[in-house]
């Protein structure tokens, strides 16, 4: 299964190539022109009915996880965190590192032996630790080596009324849509980039869109979910099952109105379920693609994710399926060539 | 069967407190070829007898390890296929943030504790634990059909892979003390090969993590001459000092302190070094935590030993053992008990 | 079965404080006497009451004891000072009345104080209005021990008065013991003493009667009040079922039968996992070798407070449970 595959592959922002490759094999078949550029990202061009404004759909292939910064006498592997993750996340999970998947636990102190004031506070990362079972520094040089990259040891599983789980549904979801995407729609021009480092500062995405240059363009995320009972509403920022959430504002990028109410009166046109993102935290690729060159108008589509940043991401397969409906019937729109006419 | 094929089975299964008999089939499976008989008594406590040799003076030691793990249970069914839970034993609220878990209601349901994404967060608030109260488990059906499936009192475990480490060491949940339930298997192996001369009381007690219960009532209604008490002690990790902990690979921890009855510990001590198998010492003045503490004080008194098994990460989800420092708890606690003869006043005598 | 308020009010309003049972003990024999079989009084002064059968010997529990205040001190001026017997909040004592075995009656109140959070018990005395110290002692003596005054009142749907824990769990077993008649086992009825300072009685009486199971018949709280902790229990909506609290996780197999009694004679139940305290079960499952326990819980708002609040249709389903669950094998 595609998601899975995408899911269960390390991809640490600066280390993308074994989330590359899967992408690459899945969807060479289908486009006309593929290239990977001189940061990692991966630019496809499918070429079908020419349009006057070039349409652009991304979305980053990277995730956040940690990287090995030293490793002491006894053998224990200390690290870092590769992009936002909150550090209460890390105790008590399993962890595989660098390119061989060398497994390791990140243990924690025993309750029975932390001092009260221990107890309420959460542990700084740089008391954490990795244990991979060695018992000296030469012995652990064998399987790791600083600079590694490690990412979390977790199964994508299916649950619940058609959940899944997994880690970095953000974003081997948007991953898997644009290829899907790539796969299935026939007969109408645009690009599709899958760009690296999106965590760690959107780094691949400016240099991805100075290459493609387009006028508009879609960007695909798994985004923030947080929809507990006996919250605030306005505290929501998106619900699961709710359908594709749309961004109005983050901290990178206003998104143009125009093509986000466009987006809107497609889906409820095609009878889609759809929700505003109503965060205005975060960011993504947009807020670099948006500026780059003359300047792009840009749209946010995104699958909400619960547990986003950890090991145990949760999606809807409904919203999934109601994200893809919502892009195909936009690139039918877009086919049409009047989409444009309404955006200034 | 391997023991270490036995510990991941022991591992994979699921035993929190009070839900021991999940387990029950394997353990007694994995001992009956090995065991005169097997005996489930009242409150579930799996009791696996072996005869001794010519045991005119009915002599009886019992082994005691605990096989009940620390675990969570459901309060209260919320909206939205979320559940409120509390803790069963021991729980540290840092272990448990972002974690797959298994609610073991009608049928199994796979979920995942919810936590609020950092974005969302104040800055002061990712330098805080959670409560557990506050934390949600999603099991992403609707409250209705959450209703047919589990309620309020179902027991939940960790999602956790028995997973092997470098250098004989394995990693999984319930470790403490399944590990001790190994070592129990392991030595029952040895003492088939082995003349001994008490009848020994292998006891699997249940829980040993909410105060250790099942061992009170187990030893009462045993009556050994002597018991001894397996559990896990603390592994020594970089945060720990060094005097709280006992190293992985270097054996078993043999306990000093007031619940040990200290010839007995002596002769402990002697059969290791006879042997040459590796051991430390672990300190404990007062109470050691373990069954040990309830058996030592059942009906008259029983001279108590008890063996650790150094584990890090104690009460998590990823424990760490070394396989090594099982065989060889194992072997010390075999070698034990074939080397008490039927005279115990010499050896009992303060 | 009609709600007999009758009875619930006698047992609420007659003294027992722990260590001090025996007016309710005698109450209670009175009551019960000419149901039972044998009826006995132990060395601690629980009341055991027998119901003869075949089979099974089932330990039937239900604390007749009360918590109350113990006097430690009178001062010159006739001010008496306390500690608690069992758990007794500083704040719900404030201000309310007590009575002592003997009458006499006394108003809790406070020394004056700068910040009131930090009220203790020993920031409060008791005041039984008289003029001096000699006065005092010759209405209360050192060691006396008061209950808050009861008052009973109800209305249609429910009660509140002091002391319903555990004289509903007494009620619940008196009204058992006369109502039952095809119990298939040997059944104990325990009235045990000293249960709110550590379940003293119910751990001797279970150790001479040695039975096979027990049930343990005890208040619980409630989760329905504006913004209660998370508590899946609540008023009105039937019996519970005892998963767990911190003296015992409750044995499964025996739970299954309460809860398949309770489905087959549509019965309302809920089930309870209790995040604090004990009950007289979890002294007793661990007696000699082991008793399978379980608990009957009655939902109660405020315990241990001077007004705790019971729903009479809850009272009436655990008893009704009680009843069924004792004329099963109960085999486990």
């Amino acid at each position: 299964m595609l998601l899975k595959k995408l899911t269960e592959a390390s991809g640490v922002s600066g280390h993308e190539r074994e989330v590359r490759n899967i992408i690459i094999d899945e969807i060479k078949d289908y486009v006309d022109d593929l290239k990977v550029d001189k940061l990692g990202n991966l630019i496809v061009f499918k070429k079908g009915k020419e349009n006057p404004k070039k349409l652009m759909i991304t979305a980053h292939m990277d995730e956040v996880g940690l990287m090995v910064i030293d490793i002491d006498d006894k053998g224990y592997i200390k690290f870092t965190t590769v992009g936002g993750i909150d550090k209460r996340i890390l105790i008590s999970k399993p962890v595989l590192i660098g390119d061989k998947k060398v497994p390791g636990v990140i243990g924690s102190k025993p309750m029975h032996l932390q001092k009260k004031e221990e107890r309420d506070r959460a542990i700084e990362i740089d008391s954490l630790y990795i244990d991979i079972g060695v018992d000296s520094k030469e012995e652990a040089l064998k399987f790791v080596n600083i600079g590694d990259y490690i990412s979390f040891d977790s199964k994508y599983t299916e649950f619940g009324d058609n959940l899944i789980k997994a880690k970095a549904l953000d974003n081997r979801v948007g991953c898997s849509l644009l290829i899907e995407l790539i796969k299935e729609i026939e007969d109408v021009s645009f690009y599709g980039v899958f760009t690296v480092m999106e965590e760690i500062g959107l780094k691949g995405a400016g240099p991805a869109a100075y290459n493609v240059d387009p006028d508009i363009c879609i960007v695909l995320e798994g985004t923030l979910c947080y929809d507990v009972p006996q919250i605030d509403t306005h505290l929501i920022p998106t619900r699961l099952n709710n359908g594709p959430a749309i961004s109005l504002i983050d901290r990178t990028t206003i998104f143009n109105k125009t093509l986000r109410e466009k987006i809107a009166e497609i889906a409820r046109s095609n009878g889609i379920p759809y929700q505003y993102r109503k965060s205005s935290m975060g960011g993504n690729d947009s807020g670099k693609i948006h500026v780059t060159k003359e300047g792009s108008i840009t749209a946010t589509i995104s699958v909400p994710c619960r547990n986003i940043h950890s090991p145990t991401s949760v999606m809807s397969k409904k919203d999934y399926e109601n994200t893809l409906r919502l892009l195909k019937a936009i690139l039918n729109e877009y086919k049409k060539g009047e989409f444009i006419s309404g955006i200034q | 069967m391997d023991t270490k094929e036995f510990l991941k089975k022991l591992c994979t299964g699921y035993s929190v407190s009070g839900h021991e008999y999940s387990i029950e089939e394997t353990i007694k499976l994995g001992f009956k070829k090995y065991a005169d008989n097997i005996n489930v008594d009242k409150l579930g406590n799996i009791i696996i007898i072996k005869k001794g040799q010519n045991n005119i003076s009915k002599l009886k030691i019992m082994i005691a390890a605990h096989m009940d793990e620390i675990g969570l249970i459901v309060k209260s069914i919320e909206k939205n296929g979320f559940i409120k839970f509390t803790n069963v034993g021991g729980i540290d609220p840092k272990t448990i943030i972002g974690q797959e878990v298994i609610v073991h209601g009608e049928k199994p349901l796979f979920g995942v504790v919810v936590s609020k994404p950092p974005h969302l967060q104040e800055a002061s608030e990712s330098e805080k634990v959670p409560k557990l109260e506050d934390l949600y488990i999603d099991l992403g059906y609707d409250s209705e059909k959450l209703k047919e499936y589990i309620s309020v009192g179902d027991v939940i475990t960790i999602n956790r892979e028995f997973k092997e480490l470098k250098n004989d060491k394995v990693t999984g949940k319930s470790l403490d003390n399944k590990a001790g339930i190994a070592v129990m298997y392991e030595s029952l192996k040895i003492l088939n090969k082995t003349k001994h001369k008490a009848d020994l009381y292998f006891v699997c007690t249940v829980q040993e993590e909410v105060g250790l219960r099942g061992a009170c009532t187990s030893t009462y209604s045993i009556n050994p001459d002597i018991g001894i008490a397996i559990d896990v002690g603390f592994g020594s990790t970089p945060e720990l000092p060094k005097y709280e902990t006992i190293d992985l690979g270097k054996g078993p921890g043999i306990t000093i302190g007031g619940t040990i009855h200290p010839k007995l510990r002596e002769k402990m001590v002697e059969v290791a070094k006879e042997y040459n198998i590796p051991f430390q010492y672990e300190v404990s003045p007062s109470s050691t935590g373990t069954d040990a503490d309830v058996i030592q004080l059942t009906r008259e008194g029983i001279p108590t030993l008890c063996l650790s098994i150094p584990l890090r990460y104690m009460h998590t989800s990823v424990e760490v053992v070394n396989i090594k420092d099982i065989e060889n708890t194992a072997k010390l606690l075999a070698f034990f008990i074939a080397s008490i003869s039927e005279n115990l006043e010499g050896l009992l005598c303060y | 079965m009609e709600f007999n308020s009758k009875l619930l009010k006698e047992l609420v309003t007659t003294y027992g404080p722990s260590g001090n049972e025996t007016n309710i003990c005698n109450y209670i024999k009175e009551q019960i006497k000419n149901y039972v079989d044998e009826i006995t009084v132990d060395n601690l002064g629980n009341l055991i009451a027998r119901k003869k059968g075949n089979g099974k010997k089932i330990m039937i529990a239900a604390h007749m004891d009360q918590i109350g205040l113990m006097i430690t001190d009178i001062d010159e001026n006739g001010f008496l000072r306390f500690t608690n017997i069992g758990g007794v909040s500083p704040f719900v004592s404030l201000n309310q009345h007590v009575i002592f075995e003997n009458g006499v009656l006394g108003i809790i109140a406070m020394e004056p104080m700068d910040d009131i959070s930090k009220l203790k018990l020993s920031n409060l005395f008791i005041d039984i209005g008289v003029k001096n110290k000699k006065e005092a002692e010759s209405l209360v003596n050192i060691g006396d021990v008061c209950v808050y005054l009861p008052h009973y009142n109800e209305n249609e749907n429910t009660v509140f008065t002091s002391a319903l824990d555990d004289r509903i769990g007494c009620y619940v077993a008196i009204e058992t013991i006369k109502n039952i008649k095809n119990y298939k086992n040997d059944l104990y009825f325990v009235f045990t003493v000293q249960e709110e300072v550590g379940l003293r009685g119910a751990k001797t009486s279970a150790y001479k009667i040695n039975p096979d199971i027990c049930i343990a018949l005890d208040v619980t709280g409630s989760g329905d009040t504006p913004k209660a902790k998370t508590f899946a229990v609540g008023l009105h909506k039937g019996t519970a079922i005892k998963v767990k609290d911190n003296s015992i996780l409750t044995h499964p197999k025996l739970r299954n039968i309460m809860i398949n009694v309770a489905k087959e004679n549509n019965i309302a139940y809920q089930l309870e996992v209790l995040e604090y305290g004990g009950t007289d079960s979890g002294a007793v499952h661990l007696t000699r070798e082991g008793v399978p326990s379980g608990v009957i819980s009655i939902p109660t708002r405020y315990v241990h407070s001077t007004t705790e609040m019971v729903s009479k249709k809850d009272v009436l389903d655990s008893i009704k449970l009680l009843v069924k669950l004792l004329e099963n094998d109960l085999d486990i």
